[in-house]
């Protein structure tokens, strides 16, 4: 009836019940405040059951941020663990439970923080950047999200319920094979990442169409904002990479459920298959968290310079580049798999070959600061921690290109440490400058700047004390995952020295934590008007609060930085015409689907067939009665058009 | 978005005519019966039956490519050739990458395929 659900499962250790409890509090908390404030229904009409993609984006970054949190709590134990289980001292943490930590701490990161943040990103700026009132499909960009959530809660729930994988972030086979991984930890992961994928296809599909169908009349693609166009890189990688994961997910899923040898070791099977598909979809992948991080500081680094963006064009190529040659340099993942010189040798030019339109894009952005007037704000001060970090990361990919230096720092700690200046110094500090830029726009009021500013320091300094001790430690031979180390390595102050860099980061998120409580609180006194930092791109064109159909009147766009160039040659404005915009209804079609999804995942996980089939049947048939809906759009006539954008417009003058 | 950009939107996709779908449905009847009798009625042999095949197989992609999805029908911009171009490119390389990859992979140990089974097979009865 329950499948391999018993009393086993809920059986843990202290540290997983501390985290167990600690989620149970925050939902609790949470609730109870529901009931308390009596908001169930505004949070279900405003919020949860709500197509507007600002909204949607809110809610992605608000659940990508709790992620963000329990994947660094994640990282703190491990680098604990590091620094004092040394020669006799084993440490607090089971080799087991250190191995499931290390497979939660990639998934989380990657997968449910960075992608999070992506899709939370495009969703807020895309429809905005390209004069457009909404997503292409409004409903199905409901839906990525609530799958999305879906794998999240079920991610979520192995901490709880069972266990996680611990065959580390990719779950390579045949270690995360039914014979030597018996548990639900695997399937676990596989299920939390085929309906969050599942979400990332359909949210790929929704901004490709979005981009290329829906812009302003006469913003042409080379009139595009440069985010537009690593929106665009990024989610062609999307449609095109995440199939890849998909099948590969599915085959492993049928070798662990329905006994077949795909990537077994006997009977015909391959894990090195495995490994090769794995990295098909994984290189891809690095590329879709890095472009549009290179998207927000083209546009950070312009607006805060007062220059137009330097070499346009070449930006342009070099992200339609990277998004081609992406997907010709998997196998640099692993060189030392046993692959001849011929083959190695070709992907490895390959790899050192995709840093060179990287590379053009650094260049762009340093001689587009050249002799502006440069303002320095948090944004650029996370640009400019970005140059350096990424720089020094970058480098040291180019160094690990060559296959023969490779064969010293594969899975060694230069290459763990290689990857996170790449993922922190790269995608995270991108996305930070992104809210501190783009926050003001949503809220209504900027963020505190010295918070804001101890909040930098920190995560530099603790990003630099945290990783490059991982450098020197992986030239002195430490492998990555090690849960204990011999004494006489002399290994342990380094990974001391990290251990107290993770905490500065730490203090960075309190920090920035702070900002954010700080800046709500006094928010009256920090109120600004729609473009509190001269910016170029249209979002600056819409009032703030931003009204739900963005745009009254669609801009027509006849230069690039369109609003720009309009405040530099203000037309006199004509007596404006307004008309019915159609908008999207409310559907929580969206959410009830997702939910169907999240059961489907959990009764495949424990084997329960009947819940199983329960939830595809429910998934299937709402979505079948959705899309019979006809009546789908309501009407905000003219008149009411006007009375909003009057007030906006008031407000406008008042923050002037 | 109003009903008159739906209908704007499904012009420009482009959408067959009635002739057009027949046409496209019995050209592909006609290339799937013609596989299925080229070997069930040993029409060919041996390597010019495989050929027959999977030249048969590569026009049904272009029938249905034409007369279902009609692809080069679309008026400029040609988003969906420039789709279906990158898709053939990315298909491309990936699955001939693999095959080159996953074919080049006991470059150092020597072994026949066959030998490497078995050893991977005694390596996976004792543990890894």
């Amino acid at each position: 009836m329950l499948g391999r659900l018993g009393l086993d499962a809920f059986k843990h250790g202290f540290v997983v019940m501390g985290g167990v409890a600690t989620m149970l509090a925050a939902i609790l908390v949470v609730v109870g405040a529901l009931f308390y404030f009596k908001r169930w229904k505004w949070l279900w009409n405003n919020w949860l059951t709500s197509l507007d993609p600002k909204k949607i984006g809110i809610m992605y970054i608000l659940v990508a941020t709790i992620m963000l949190l329990r994947g660094g709590a994640d990282a703190l134990m491990l680098r604990t663990q590091q620094a004092v289980s040394v020669g006799s001292n084993n440490g607090f943490l089971s080799a087991d439970h250190f191995q499931q930590i290390f497979s939660a701490h990639g998934t989380l990161m990657i997968f449910f923080v960075a992608m999070g943040f992506i899709f939370g990103l495009l969703n807020l700026i895309v429809p905005l950047q390209i004069g457009s009132r909404d997503v292409a499909f409004p409903f199905l960009n409901s839906l990525s999200f609530w799958l999305y959530a879906a794998g999240v809660a079920l991610v979520s729930l192995s901490l709880a319920v069972g266990e996680f994988s611990a065959a580390g972030w990719l779950a390579y086979p045949p270690l995360s094979g039914i014979a030597y991984s018996p548990g639900v930890g695997v399937d676990y992961w596989i299920w939390s990442l085929q309906i969050a994928g599942l979400g990332s296809l359909l949210s790929g599909v929704n901004f490709l169409v979005t981009i290329i169908k829906m812009r302003a009349p006469g913003m042409t693609l080379m009139k595009m904002p440069i985010f537009v166009w690593t929106a665009l890189g990024s989610m062609v990688l999307v449609i095109f990479a995440f199939p890849i994961l998909t099948a590969t997910l599915t085959m492993l899923s049928l070798d662990r459920t329905l006994g077949m040898h795909f990537f077994t070791s006997d009977f015909g099977g391959n894990p090195m298959m495995y490994i090769n598909l794995i990295w098909a979809w994984g290189h891809p992948e690095v590329y879709i968290l890095i472009l549009p991080a290179f998207g927000v500081f083209s546009e950070v680094v312009a607006t805060f310079s007062r220059k137009r963006l330097f070499g346009y064009k070449s930006m342009v190529y070099a992200i339609a580049a990277i998004t081609f040659l992406s997907f010709t340099v998997w196998l640099h993942h692993f060189f030392t798999m046993g692959a001849g010189a011929d083959v190695n040798a070709f992907f490895g030019i390959m790899t050192a070959v995709i840093a060179v339109p990287t590379g053009v894009k650094v260049f762009n952005w340093l001689f587009t600061m050249y002799r502006g007037r440069i303002r320095i704000t948090n944004s650029i001060r996370w640009f400019l921690g970005f140059v350096v970090t990424f720089t020094l990361g970058g480098v040291m990919g180019v160094l690990m290109s060559v296959p023969a230096i490779d064969f010293q720092a594969h899975n060694s700690l230069f290459l763990v440490a290689h990857f996170h200046t790449m993922i922190i110094g790269g995608v995270l500090f991108g996305y930070f400058a992104a809210f501190n830029y783009w926050f003001p726009k949503f809220a209504g009021f900027k963020l505190n700047e010295r918070l804001g500013r101890y909040s930098f320091w920190c995560w530099l300094v603790g990003f630099l004390l945290a990783f490059t001790p991982l450098y020197i430690l992986g030239i002195m031979g430490a492998t990555r995952r090690l849960n204990h180390y011999d004494a006489s390595l002399g290994w342990q102050w380094l990974f001391i020295v990290a251990a107290v860099g993770v905490v500065v980061i730490g203090l960075g998120v309190a920090f920035q934590l702070l900002q954010i409580g700080y800046s709500i609180f006094k928010r009256h006194e920090n109120r600004v008007g729609s473009d509190p930092w001269d910016g170029r791109t249209l979002e600056w064109a819409t009032p703030t609060p931003i009204p739900v159909y963005n745009f009254a009147i669609i801009p027509t766009v006849t230069e690039r930085d369109a609003f720009w160039e309009s405040k530099r040659s203000p037309v006199a404005p004509a007596k404006v015409r307004y008309e019915d915009i159609w908008m999207p209804k409310n559907s929580g079609a969206g959410i009830i689907i997702a939910g169907f999804a999240f059961v489907l995942g959990f009764a495949i996980i424990w084997h329960i067939w009947w819940l199983a089939v329960i939830g595809l049947i429910g998934a299937i048939t709402t979505g079948i009665i959705r899309t019979n809906n006809e009546d789908s759009e309501y009407l905000i006539p003219a008149a009411e058009v006007e009375r909003i954008e009057t007030e906006a417009r008031a407000k406008r003058e008042l923050y002037a | 978005m109003s009903n008159h950009q739906h209908a704007s939107l499904e012009s420009e996709a482009g959408l067959g005519s009635y002739t057009a779908y027949t046409t496209g449905f019995i050209l592909s009847l006609i290339l799937t019966i013609g596989a299925y009798l080229a070997v069930t009625e040993n029409l060919l042999s041996g390597n010019i039956l495989v050929t027959a095949v999977i030249g048969l197989a590569i026009l049904q992609l272009f029938v249905q490519m034409f007369f279902f999805l009609h692809l080069g029908r679309e008026s400029k911009p040609r988003w969906n050739l420039v789709a279906f171009i990158f898709m053939v490119m990315v298909v491309f390389i990936v699955v001939i990458g693999s095959l080159w990859i996953m074919n080049n992979l006991d470059y150092h140990n020597h072994l026949t395929p066959s030998e490497q089974d078995s050893y991977m097979h005694t390596r996976n009865n004792e543990g890894f």
